[in-house]
């Protein structure tokens, strides 16, 4: 871990003014700071500032401030009785220990599991741009099937991340200049392509202040989680579904992946074709067809493409069951 | 300086911004209970209750702690002493080699004080109402503490028995 | 000289009668207390608060080739770092099990992430930082990396067991077999993953060192640090009383040992090194991956008529330590003709040694499979299979069983476990998304003892202390050795402490090829007889008519304390038990059977372990927590072993791609349901005085091949290439997938 000047944020304003990197929980970020893959010459501890509520919006929805915990969120009544979903993907996620400090910002902020990024003797663009892709005919298992480049084959860790997606948060953030906005969830994360270094949209200390969930327009909820181990692992592919039943047919369905890209992954046609449908087989096998339209495997891999199929039509077959 | 409070003792500290919770206890302050097992929050053997929550200590900074109330293993009881949960361990048989075994205890305190909060896990198959103390949610809740002599079946048991214990004494 | 050579069989002893009534039972740890409460301390953790410099290993940054610069004008130029040491002394993994010393990296990288310098700061902080900055020139050689490529095969040392056994004639034998199987299986690397990463604290006092260290067998292990730091062995002293598990990983010293010691050497203070958790997976020793092809030829009604067992595995430039896959192939089933052998595959990756249960841990989750499989081919009961095929005695050289209860365990198994209730033909029970299966499989674990020694101190008051330079790695060394104490002497337990880890006190067998227990065991029991022996000597009656019980000798009529015949002074003696003729008249080993009952996902193939049934045999038990500790140990290893447990190696550069607990898959809690294990009644008297058997490795052999055999049971499909991930099960798996949700 290299030095750094250490600095404590008084106020909101005032810590994206310190220009240094934010650190709240840390669990991610010390964590590769100890390998000097990540080696940020100043941190701002955000961790006093008033950002760890969760309100109740005037659209009927929440607002849940960035430094709210996994566990805080998991365990809030509002959010287990309308966006179970959320404290699904959340309770599938990492460790009590992790969840107790790991908070809804940094969790956005998660980087790769991918070995080769973790492993500074070894090529990664991410890490170190230009420098080619370890993953890339090598142990690329845990690996991205969908929006891959040439450049970063790596997928985005995040369980939240996938719920929220099928959620439709947005993300409110500050720049330095004091300035706010609001981002689509789905805007929020890029993908690799040339500059798999640059992961979100976010600009240098532009800082995360709160997820927004919209209304619970209710529905289904699912959060599939597939995994190496009953407990404590990363997804290999998980899925996050809300769908909305009228008169056996489905009236609308949101759907969001894990573990196959480098974000969190969306897809309209998917859900399109869903609209309106009478669930089946056939309509599930349709979907899976659009999902992995593109997918590409990268030798170890390749499984998640059938994984994917089979996790899918599973949980729509759970998600359309009833009314 | 850094002050810190363990286990309801002021510590004046003045170390490396780097230094981590578990570091600060292990290598300045002569608390050595808490375990080194990774360094990198994937094994839990670093346990610490902060503010009476668990946390990995050695995935946070020291100078990030002013003013929580910490509690490692050697404040929950000692020898003479044990805390119900350590006894419950001692009686079960709930550790071998014992290195992740302050981590397992510390961890388990935390983790009653999360379900008698209401908090359900992934093992829950009701998320809106509290959870009950099942070998399964013992389980899925305790996943974050790895024992590689393997005394899970045990650890099980013990925070079955401690928690039993613990009630009592309420 | 108080000495026990194991020729014949031993009669009745004292531990038989039980009279204190200690021995066998379900004790708690002697040193319980202390872990519950963090107070004991593990090897880095001496010397805490003392002024101390910190060490931090820098790892090589390619897979095979020379260095040809080390540059630490960067590091050594941050202020608090106060050496930097390379060059040729420098550690290059662990030392091999009771090798004479650790081998050296003499200007070369021999694997990836190999140590190749050493940091020395006064903090931890600056340490790890400053290595970061050490930059080192290499010159890249082409390495070899991939088991299946056979680059350079050889022949690989004659230990623990010769690499070629063979008997008769197996290929012919084979030919004209009526029932030919022919499968190969393979098991990946796999590392210990102690939760104590290696650790050692050196400090210099004149020229005298001490080290402690986390370390199985100190007495190999105090040369190995004394030829790497070259210095004389007498003047190098090594504490080891808490190990945080070893598995086989710290019966050689770790890079950190010698490290440690170069390091106080150098800055002229003590240095602490605790390797991370990636330098543990790096460089300290890793289980070998395996090739494994079996053949078996049966008659249509299921006599086994010869077996061959031939195994590929790997290990590094100057290592002949193989993984002997085929160590229970040898004596496990009848079979007239038959070829165990071993090839060494020669690789640039980091050494191979020994993991907990060498052989039968990778070896049987081949053979076990197999059994499984022809069985199913013949139309035959795994179970009556195995029966039927139980040789009288050895089948490799006809020697007689010292004890052998495999088809006890195997019928004992089944009435508990319910294996009447087996679905009959594969993929034919679902409940919902879960298909479930039932599979079962033998445990054979080879026995040994090794020479060992212990004292025991008489007070005056009549309190017993042991000491021996034993280890206890989690097994229970401290609370048997007190049992075993107690009940020779007829003391209650709180009346006998026991001191371990310390090369001052007599030398010991270590702890390692479950051979601890029996090994040290045995020596306190030799000097319990000796004490005994004094007793009898000063109360002038024959030592078998004393009866010793709470502390009193009772002879006749006469009943006596012992701080009277102790008379206000204190005895002490030192007891050696020797192996003798019985280890070769007699062949050895402990016995078990598993049943498993699995639920594997119908939609993601994903497996869970329902219940799992181990039923062993292996002499006497000395406690039976402890023992039964032992047992889940093994058993959840088996877990892993079959379902998660995989070190990749990079094929194109031999990187060990997943060195952290976060990708290497070890069980967690939620993997693990409640085991059971039930430990037969057996005395082996060929074995040792204590008519015990390892227990410490048998629970492993064989575990993971029960699981493996309920998958198949469960879904039809047979997976031949461990683990057994979902992606190996997924294109036999059912496509109902909505009928299943």
């Amino acid at each position: 871990m290299r030095p750094f000047e250490y600095a404590r944020a008084g106020n909101v304003s005032e810590a994206g003014q310190l220009a240094g990197r934010f650190i709240a929980g840390g669990t991610n970020l010390l964590d590769l700071m100890k390998l000097e893959v990540e080696a940020p010459e100043k941190l701002v501890d955000i961790t006093r500032l008033p950002l760890d509520k969760i309100e109740d919006t005037e659209d009927g929805g929440l607002r849940i401030g960035a430094l709210v915990t996994n566990s805080d969120l998991a365990a809030d009544p509002r959010i287990r009785r309308d966006y179970e979903v959320l404290s699904r993907a959340l309770l599938a996620g990492a460790s009590g220990q992790l969840r107790n400090k790991a908070t809804t910002g940094g969790n956005l902020l998660q980087r790769t599991r991918c070995g080769y990024f973790y492993e500074p003797s070894q090529p990664c663009n991410k890490r170190e741009p230009g420098s080619g892709c370890g993953a890339i005919g090598g142990f690329n298992r845990i690996h991205a099937i969908l929006g891959t480049s040439d450049k970063c084959i790596a997928t985005h860790p995040s369980d939240m991340a996938v719920a929220m997606q099928a959620l439709e948060a947005t993300v409110e953030t500050q720049k330095t200049d004091g300035s706010t906005r609001e981002i689509p969830l789905i805007e929020f994360h890029r993908l690799s392509g040339d500059t798999p270094e640059i992961e979100t949209v976010l600009e240098p200390g532009e800082l995360i202040t709160a997820v927004r969930l919209p209304k619970s327009q209710g529905g289904n909820q699912v959060y599939r989680k597939v995994r190496d181990r009953a407990s404590y692992a990363f997804a290999l592919v998980s899925v996050a579904a809300v769908v909305k039943m009228d008169g056996g047919k489905i009236e609308w369905a949101r759907l969001a992946f894990g573990g196959l890209a480098h974000k969190p992954w969306r897809n309209h046609d998917l859900e399109a074709a869903l609209k309106g449908e009478a669930p089946s087989s056939a309509l599930f096998d349709k979907a899976a067809d659009i999902l992995l339209a593109d997918a590409k495997g990268q030798g170890e891999n390749d499984f998640k493409i059938p994984l994917a199929r089979r996790t899918l039509k599973a949980v729509l077959a759970q998600a359309t069951k009833g009314a | 300086m850094t002050t810190l409070k363990i286990n309801g003792v002021e510590h004046e500290l003045d170390i490396d911004a780097r230094t981590s919770l578990l570091d600060a206890c292990r290598d300045h302050l002569a608390l050595t209970g808490s375990k080194k097992g990774c360094d990198h929050g994937q094994c839990g053997a670093c346990t610490m209750l902060v503010n009476g929550r668990r946390i990995n200590s050695c995935l946070t900074l020291a100078i990030m702690h002013e003013g929580d109330e910490i509690t490692t293993v050697e404040g929950l009881g000692d020898p003479d002493n044990l805390h119900p949960m350590q006894a419950a361990f001692l009686e079960h048989d709930g550790f071998q080699c014992g290195y992740c075994t302050p981590g397992q205890i510390v961890s388990a305190v935390g983790m009653l004080g999360e379900v008698a909060d209401g908090w359900p896990s992934h093992a829950s198959a009701d998320l809106e109402n509290g959870a009950t103390l099942s070998g399964d949610e013992i389980r899925e809740r305790m996943s974050g503490n790895l024992c590689r002599c393997s005394a899970y079946p045990n650890i099980v048991d013990a925070i079955e028995t401690a928690s039993t214990k613990l009630k009592e004494n309420a | 000289m108080n000495k026990h050579v194991m020729n014949e069989a031993i009669g009745e002893t004292r531990l038989d009668r039980g009279t204190q009534g200690v021995i066998g039972k379900g004790v708690d740890r002697y040193e319980g207390k202390l872990k519950v409460s963090g107070l004991a301390p593990y090897a880095y953790e001496h010397l805490a608060g003392e002024d101390v410099a910190y060490g931090f290993v820098v790892p090589g940054a390619i897979g095979r080739g020379a260095i040809k610069s080390v540059d630490a004008s960067k590091a050594e130029a941050l202020p608090g770092v106060l050496a930097v040491i390379s060059g040729d002394k420098i550690t290059r993994a662990s030392s091999q099990p009771m090798a004479p010393a650790a081998q050296t990296i003499d200007g070369e990288v021999f694997h990836y992430n190999q140590p190749v310098a050493l940091v020395i700061a006064d903090s931890f902080e600056t340490a790890r930082h400053a290595s970061h900055l050490v930059k080192v020139e290499y010159e890249a050689k082409k390495g070899r990396y991939d088991i299946t490529a056979r680059e350079t095969v050889r022949e690989p040392d004659p230990m623990p067991m010769e690499p070629v056994n063979e008997r008769g004639d197996f290929e012919k034998a084979f030919a004209a077999a009526e029932v030919q199987f022919d499968e190969t299986y393979t098991t990946p690397s796999y590392h210990a993953a102690a939760m104590e990463p290696h650790a050692s604290v050196a400090k210099f006092d004149g020229d005298t060192l001490t080290v402690w260290t986390s370390c199985q067998l100190l007495e190999s292990g105090v040369g190995q640090i004394a030829a790497g730091a070259g210095i004389d062995q007498e003047k190098v002293r090594v504490h080891s009383p808490y190990i945080g598990g070893g598995f086989g990983s710290k019966l050689g010293t770790s890079p950190d040992a010698v490290l440690s010691a170069l390091g106080a050497m150098t800055v002229g203070k003590p240095v602490k090194i605790a390797l991370t958790r990636q330098n543990v997976f790096q460089a300290t020793s890793r289980r070998g991956e395996t090739i494994q092809r079996i053949r078996i030829g049966a008659t249509r009604d299921g006599k086994i008529a010869c077996f061959a067992h031939e195994c590929d595995t790997t290990n590094s430039p100057g290592n002949g330590f193989f993984e002997p896959s085929g160590i229970s192939s040898v004596f496990l089933y009848a079979g007239k003709d038959r070829r165990i052998a071993h090839n060494l595959v020669e690789t640039d990756c980091l050494m191979t040694s020994a993991v907990r249960a060498p052989g039968e841990a990778t070896g049987m989750l081949a053979t076990e499979g197999a059994l499984d499989e022809l069985a199913d081919r013949l139309g035959i009961d795994p179970i009556e299979f195995r029966e039927m095929n139980e040789p009288e005695v050895n089948p490799q050289d006809d020697t007689p069983f010292s004890s052998r209860k495999l088809i006890e365990c195997m019928d004992e198994g089944a009435k508990r476990f319910g294996w009447d209730k087996r679905p009959a033909t594969p993929a034919s029970r679902r409940e919902g998304e879960w298909l479930i299966g039932y599979g079962m499989a033998s445990a054979s674990r080879a026995n040994s003892l090794m020479q060992s020694s212990a004292e025991i101190e008489m007070s005056p008051d009549g309190r017993a202390t042991v000491r021996t330079a034993m280890t206890d790695i989690g097994t229970g060394t401290y609370t048997i050795l007190q049992q075993i104490a107690a009940e020779m002497l007829g003391l209650p337990l709180d009346q006998v402490d026991v001191e371990l880890g310390d090369t001052a006190l007599p030398p010991s067998s270590g702890s390692g090829g479950s051979w601890g227990a029996n090994s040290a065991g045995s020596s306190v029991y030799v000097a319990a007889e000796a004490v005994i022996a004094q007793f009898a000597k000063r109360l002038d009656v024959e030592a078998d008519t004393l009866t010793l019980k709470d502390g009193h000798a009772i002879a006749g009529n006469r009943q006596i304390p012992f701080s009277e015949i102790l008379n206000g002074e204190s005895l002490s003696v030192t007891g050696t038990i020797e192996p003798g003729d019985t280890s070769e008249s007699t062949h050895q080993a402990s016995y078990g059977a598993h049943f498993c009952e699995v639920a594997v996902n119908a939609v993601t193939g994903e497996t869970r372990i329902r219940r799992l049934l181990t039923v062993g045999a292996a002499g006497r038990i000395l406690n039976l927590k402890t023992a039964t500790s032992q047992c889940y140990g093994g058993q959840i290893w088996g877990i892993g072993y079959a379902l998660e447990e995989e070190l990749v190696i990079d094929t194109r550069n031999g990187l060990l791609v997943n060195h952290d607990l976060a990708e290497y898959h070890v069980p967690v809690h939620a993997d693990v349901p409640k085991l059971d294990v039930v430990l037969l009644e057996e005395r082996d008297r060929y074995a040792s005085p204590l008519a015990g058997k390892g227990i410490g490795e048998l629970a492993i052999a064989g575990v993971g091949a029960a699981i493996n055999n309920a998958i198949y049971n469960a879904t039809g499909v047979r997976v031949r290439d461990y683990p057994i991930t979902m992606d190996k099960l997924l294109a036999g798996l059912p496509d109902d997938i909505d009928a299943a949700a």
